[in-house]
């Protein structure tokens, strides 16, 4: 059975968690589709052909796919999704807010954020905050699935799919888009960059994160928060790293002023090296760190601005 | 408007989990419950509709074995008027959840169905969309901020990039995110208070669902532990060990 993999993108490129998500796809099977849809999206699906792996580039083109809307997305997957055995999705927003819209239509379970493909229907996945590991088996006949894109290195380039339009435009009349605020940001995403700088209720206020800026920046670093951080208003809710916000892999990890509450190392333990700054040797953030830095994050950070 | 919130017995998000040593799953054996903290926003929510005016009643359910009734008073005590338990031997899985939820909407008509985004057992973040698609319900997931006005509700989402507001017609599903509102405590006279409000229970049965599951659960594992590592006395130990040691700079 073929799988169908949904692409995540903003319209005009792919994000980096398809990549990951059709390394993983590939573990369950060959033959594997990529559905862009979107509004003037082609340059996606010429982008989503070139990926090594893939069989088919279906493209629907259609304003109603402009804003992502679940209840339009939905449709669409689960009606050209009924004929495949599996249907993948990055665990993103996006697709946490329609795959299980397609999972209902079909009426079969979804297995939500797997970190590893033990074989066409058993994964691996975290459950209580990453506290344990369930290997679960799925015996529906459509297996949906949303994807863990850090747990899967990207997959390399060299494909050559045909890219075919799909007509069906299905568009719902009770949910509108009526407008977003988008973050904007220089510096690289916090869930695909290689070094990751977070702040927490240490850094006091959002002034102070420009401390933490000047440092990302020598380091090509993304910055990311604590939920304390956001819910105080430092920074904005994009940037909140843990169990219930992003989930993030780097090579390196930085934590000043984090404390390590289970819900926040849920989102950053899987991190190649974690160095915490804290001033309270007791941190429970401390228990996870390579390295640890005991001392004023007011001191270290301008230091480490001057070192780097 | 009759608002309709799903809450979920979970553990208690100040415990740490602990894998029984067979493997079979954690062990749950005399560990703190509680309301899952995004189903406490939800009755929240729906609260302050009620408080406001623009809502009028309240109705709590929450599907599970007899001892979710606790949280079920738990919900009153926070101002939902009445409760409803689904009575079922374990916990549903989120499809099952979504069949049974889909039952109670149709005995109930509510107008706004409220739902935590995820819970922070199994973290699956499932219920609420499945709900949408069942009742054929349009959704607001992970809300940050929820109004409702002229028999449509406009919600703000809290997305990867940022927000995202959509406004959707009635009934409609929201499912919230942690920054919806600050979820109230209970005071003693309204704990005392919800004893006397209303509960019924409801069968599978009764709602012509099948509680069968087409996931199995093979095995729960500990995860990959991390050990502590070294403390550096000063900004240069560190670069130098971050360049020379680990080589990541
Ligand atoms: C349902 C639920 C979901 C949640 N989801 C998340 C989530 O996704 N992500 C998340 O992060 N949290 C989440 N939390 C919250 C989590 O439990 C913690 O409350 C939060 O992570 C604490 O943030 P913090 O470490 O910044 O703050 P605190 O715990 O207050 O820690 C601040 C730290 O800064 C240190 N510090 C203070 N001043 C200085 C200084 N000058 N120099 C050096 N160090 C200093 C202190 O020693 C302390 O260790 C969730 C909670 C719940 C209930
Ligand atoms: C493979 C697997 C194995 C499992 N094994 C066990 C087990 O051994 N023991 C066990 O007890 N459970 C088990 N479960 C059930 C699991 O713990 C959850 O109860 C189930 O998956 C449904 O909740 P959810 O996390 O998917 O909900 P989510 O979709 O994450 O929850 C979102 C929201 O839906 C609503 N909601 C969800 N469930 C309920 C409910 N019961 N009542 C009212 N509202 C609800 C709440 O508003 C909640 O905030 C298992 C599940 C799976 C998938």
């Amino acid at each position: 059975m073929s799988i169908l993999l949904i692409a995540e993108h903003d319209h005009q490129a792919l994000n980096p968690a398809t990549a990951k998500t059709l390394t993983a796809a590939a573990k369950m099977g060959d033959n594997i589709d990529v559905l862009v849809a979107g509004e003037n999206c082609q340059a996606v699906a010429d982008e989503a052909a070139k990926l090594s792996g893939v069989s088919k580039v279906l493209v629907a083109d259609n304003a109603a796919y402009g804003h992502q809307l679940a209840e339009n997305v939905a449709a669409l997957v689960a009606e050209l999704g009924k004929d495949y055995g599996h249907i993948v999705a990055p665990a993103t927003t996006t697709g946490k807010n329609f795959m299980p819209r397609v999972a209902a239509l079909l009426d079969v379970a979804q297995i939500s954020d797997i970190i590893a493909v033990e074989s066409a229907d058993t994964f691996k996945r975290p459950i209580y905050a990453g506290n344990a590991i369930a290997t679960v088996q799925s015996e529906d006949a459509i297996k949906v699935v949303t994807v863990r894109a850090t747990a899967f290195d990207a997959a390399e380039q060299g494909g050559n799919a045909e890219i075919s339009a799909v007509d069906t435009v299905i568009e719902n009349t009770k949910s509108r888009f009526v407008g977003e605020q988008l973050a904007e940001s220089e510096r690289p995403e916090l869930t695909s960059a290689e070094i990751v700088i977070s702040g927490g209720r240490g850094m006091q206020n959002g002034e102070n994160f420009k401390l933490l800026e000047d440092v990302a920046d020598k380091l090509g670093a993304a910055v990311g928060a604590s939920r304390a951080a956001v819910d105080a208003g430092f920074v904005p809710n994009d940037m909140q790293v843990g169990q219930t916000g992003k989930i993030v892999a780097p090579q390196l990890y930085i934590a000043v002023g984090i404390s390590g509450a289970i819900q926040h190392l849920a989102g950053m333990k899987d991190s190649k090296v974690i160095v915490a700054i804290n001033k309270d040797e007791e941190a429970p953030i401390f228990q996870v760190a390579d390295y640890g830095l005991v001392a004023d994050l007011f001191d270290v950070l301008p230091k480490l601005n001057e070192k780097l | 408007m009759k608002v309709l919130v799903a809450v979920k017995r979970v553990i208690d998000y100040n415990v740490k989990v602990r894998v029984k040593p067979d493997q079979s799953d954690v062990d749950l054996a005399n560990v703190k419950m509680a309301l899952n903290p995004f189903c406490e926003i939800a009755v929240e929510e729906a609260v302050r509709l009620k408080e406001s005016g623009v809502a009028d009643e309240v109705v709590v359910v929450s599907i599970g074995p007899k001892a979710v009734q606790e949280q079920l008073r738990t919900a009153l005590a926070l101002g939902g008027d009445r409760a409803i338990h689904v009575e079922t031997e374990s916990m549903p899985d989120s499809l099952v959840a979504a069949k049974i939820l889909k039952g109670v909407v149709e005995k109930e008509q509510p107008d706004l169905v409220i739902l935590g985004k995820q819970s922070i057992d199994s973290d699956n973040n499932q219920t609420g969309q499945m709900l949408g698609a069942l009742t054929d319900m349009p959704q607001g997931t992970f809300a940050s901020k929820v109004s409702v006005e002229d028999g449509s509700v406009e919600v703000t989402r809290e997305i990867d990039g940022g927000l995202q507001t959509v406004k959707l017609q009635l009934p409609a599903i929201v499912t919230t995110d942690l920054r919806l509102n600050e979820p109230r405590y209970a005071s003693l006279p309204n704990i005392m208070k919800a004893k006397r409000k209303p509960l019924d229970t409801l069968s599978t049965d009764e709602l012509g669902v099948e509680v069968k599951s087409t996931v199995k659960l093979l095995k729960v594992e500990p995860p990959a532990e991390r050990s502590a590592g070294v403390k550096v006395a000063d900004v240069d130990e560190l670069v130098d060990k971050l360049k020379n040691e680990a080589k990541v700079l």
